[in-house]
């Protein structure tokens, strides 16, 4: 009895320790922010020529994973699988504390921050970007509701058509994120159609890993077994979702290499662009998703481990990913006289440079940080463990 | 008594989406600013390329002056007009332009820019409001011509005429503070060798429509169909 009182009691103190921790590095990103407000965005590697940096690759990563985590409660409430169902409030949690995360990182990235609410009220019809406020305050809203009919049992009839309406929503949300990039014609990285649907298969993947995450530590906190069928099932469709956006980024440069007019941007972000190409091999295509798969659908494997490190693994590729996606493509010379060679004081024709600084990967990391909080209060206070009857496959 | 209830629910939809629909469509035709092709006045410039002499700055120093740009080099610094040197990789062929914002009929930056910030003048001039812009810098993802900057840091000794906002976009304003009293942009008037004309391009009696109709101009990076406002002629 006194040792579980003592563990308990340690329990505890990690508890708040850890969140003191995830307090201090919101802290210290705050810091970051208003030294960039008072000395302005000098003090961040981004300039002219990469206009988004560092904050924009924690922000997208975290929005894209939010909506993808979405997929655990969707599988449970659309079709009706029951060991997804009992996962659906954790994924809704999960959500609403990355978007938050994401959303805090990308509005306090601004030049003005402070004007954050003026694409909502001066909203311009034509703007993806605007598009996307409605998106995002929409998601957050349902989800809570979603939540909301799953707590309480008078709205459990609710539970059906929220969960539908969450499903289709995080489409166009993820949709959405993905046209940021699909609009923006003149630029070889970006301006392809298959952007949007590529953007969603990620989220698949990047909100599954999240969630293996998350649901082991919770079921190692609470000295909780996972039934190593339900996790073995989560851990083959992760292999699918993985296996799913690889042939989305496959395709995305196989088009890519097949206009002539692309060709360069290919070869400098594949082959000879130094950093890029290496984070996407090593980075993006060996530890994001050769080692996963390996993990999971090598014979052998123990399941527990071999789930946590593949989920990792996929996690880090996705930063990799963004990184080279988002930094490199705009690294990449615009092209203003195809078939000539041109040179200026502004970079034109040149790789832009970018080295990330101190601020901006504090930014970021306080975007992780929210979420963190966000999560591990909620988990700790609310009752979002999973409750499994014993497993019968659907 | 079911017809009348039907009625009621018909016109209240009807009602309903009428008030939803209708901003939008007023944002839609403010966005794409439906009455420009009538205006009388679309201001333009055409570039002479053959009288953009090797080393010469002078346009790109008389933009600094005009506008109170530092005419820092750093990536950093803000860049309204530079010079591209441009080689024919095929046949060794070189020459120079300035470039600039293009002021686009279709601006892309226009369209992107979530708070409206980005818009076009009902004469063709396309500028930032300083005054709305959040800086998220979508607009120069969107820009084909690398013709806008982000001002990365505290601004001093600003010019009156030209408001400038630290943390916010900023490009090339045709000078239209000039140009709204009857002046030429800096930049034109500036070029030694008188290559940069300026002018109503939907005057047909303007020196540069009638140029335009006798030379042979093009658009940068035509293929994307944005109806440039600045034409270049020898490229």
């Amino acid at each position: 009895m006194s040792t579980s009182f003592a563990l308990q009691h340690k329990k505890n103190r990690l508890y708040y320790a850890l969140l003191a921790g995830a307090g201090l590095v919101v802290l210290l990103a705050l810091y970051a922010v208003d030294l960039m407000e008072e000395k302005g965005h000098i003090i961040t590697g981004m300039n002219n020529q990469i206009v988004w940096g560092m904050p924009h690759v924690f922000a997208i990563f975290l929005i894209v994973a939010a909506s993808g985590v979405l997929n655990v409660a969707s599988i449970g409430s659309v079709f009706g699988k029951a060991i997804y169902k009992a996962r659906a409030p954790l994924a809704g949690l999960l959500s609403i504390a990355m978007l938050s995360g994401g959303l805090a990182v990308l509005m306090l990235d601004l030049g003005r921050p402070e004007r954050f609410m003026l694409p909502a009220l001066d909203f311009n019809i034509t703007s993806v970007f605007a598009w996307n406020t409605i998106l995002y305050s929409g998601m957050f809203g349902l989800v809570i509701a979603y939540l909301w009919s799953m707590f309480e049992k008078r709205m459990n009839v609710y539970s059906k058509p929220l969960g539908v309406a969450v499903f289709a929503w995080r489409f166009i949300l993820t949709t959405g994120t993905g046209l940021i990039f699909a609009f923006l014609t003149a630029r070889q990285a970006f301006g392809s159609a298959i952007l949007p649907p590529m953007f969603v298969v990620m989220s698949f993947a990047w909100g599954m890993a999240v969630f293996h995450i998350v649901q082991m530590v919770i079921y190692a906190w609470n000295d909780k077994e996972l039934e190593p069928e339900i996790l073995e099932r989560k851990k083959r469709l992760l292999g699918l979702f993985i296996l799913g956006s690889l042939y989305m980024v496959a395709v995305y440069h196989m088009t890519n290499l097949y206009f002539a007019h692309r060709m360069s941007f290919e070869r400098f972000i594949l082959l000879d662009g130094g950093v890029y190409p290496a984070l996407f091999w090593w980075g993006y295509v060996l530890i994001g998703n050769v080692l996963p798969l390996a993990l999971i659908f090598m014979p052998g494997m123990k399941t527990k481990k071999s789930a946590m490190m593949a989920s990792l693994a996929v996690v880090l590729g996705g930063f990799a990913f963004l990184y080279v996606f988002i930094i490199g493509g705009q690294a990449f010379p615009l092209d203003l006289f195809p078939g000539y060679e041109v040179s200026s004081t502004f970079g034109d024709g040149k790789i832009g440079s970018y080295t990330p600084s101190i601020y901006e990967i504090l930014l970021g990391f306080g975007g992780l940080a929210i979420a963190f909080i966000i999560t591990t209060v909620s988990v700790h206070v609310l009752n979002f463990m999973p409750h499994d009857k014993s497993y019968i496959a659907d | 008594m079911k017809d009348v209830q039907r009625r009621n629910f018909l016109k209240t939809s009807v009602g309903l989406a009428a008030v939803t629909i209708a901003p939008g469509m007023l944002l839609f035709k403010v966005a794409h600013g439906e009455s420009d092709d009538n205006s009388k006045v679309r201001w333009g410039m055409l570039i002479d390329t053959s009288g953009c002499t090797n080393g010469c700055r002078e346009c790109i120093d008389a933009c600094n002056k005009e506008n109170g740009l530092s005419g820092g080099l750093a990536p950093t610094d803000s860049q309204w007009i530079r010079k591209i040197e441009i080689k024919d990789v095929s046949t060794g062929h070189e020459f120079g332009l300035p470039m600039m914002c293009q002021h686009c009929a279709e601006p892309p930056c226009v369209d992107v820019c979530p708070t409206g910030a980005s818009f076009k003048r009902h004469d063709g001039i396309v500028l930032v409001d300083k005054h709305r812009c959040i800086g998220c810098r979508y607009c120069m993802m969107a820009c084909p011509y690398k013709a806008r900057s982000f001002v990365h840091e505290p601004l001093h000794n600003q010019n009156p005429d030209v408001p400038r906002g630290k943390g916010t976009v900023e490009s090339c304003t045709m000078c239209v503070h000039r140009v709204d009293e009857g002046k030429q942009p800096a930049c034109a008037e500036a070029c030694p060798n008188k290559s940069i004309l300026f002018g109503n391009l939907h005057d047909p009696n303007s020196e540069i429509a009638k140029k335009i109709r006798a030379v042979a101009s093009t658009q940068v990076r035509a293929d994307l169909n944005l109806n440039t406002g600045v034409r270049y002629q020898g490229i």
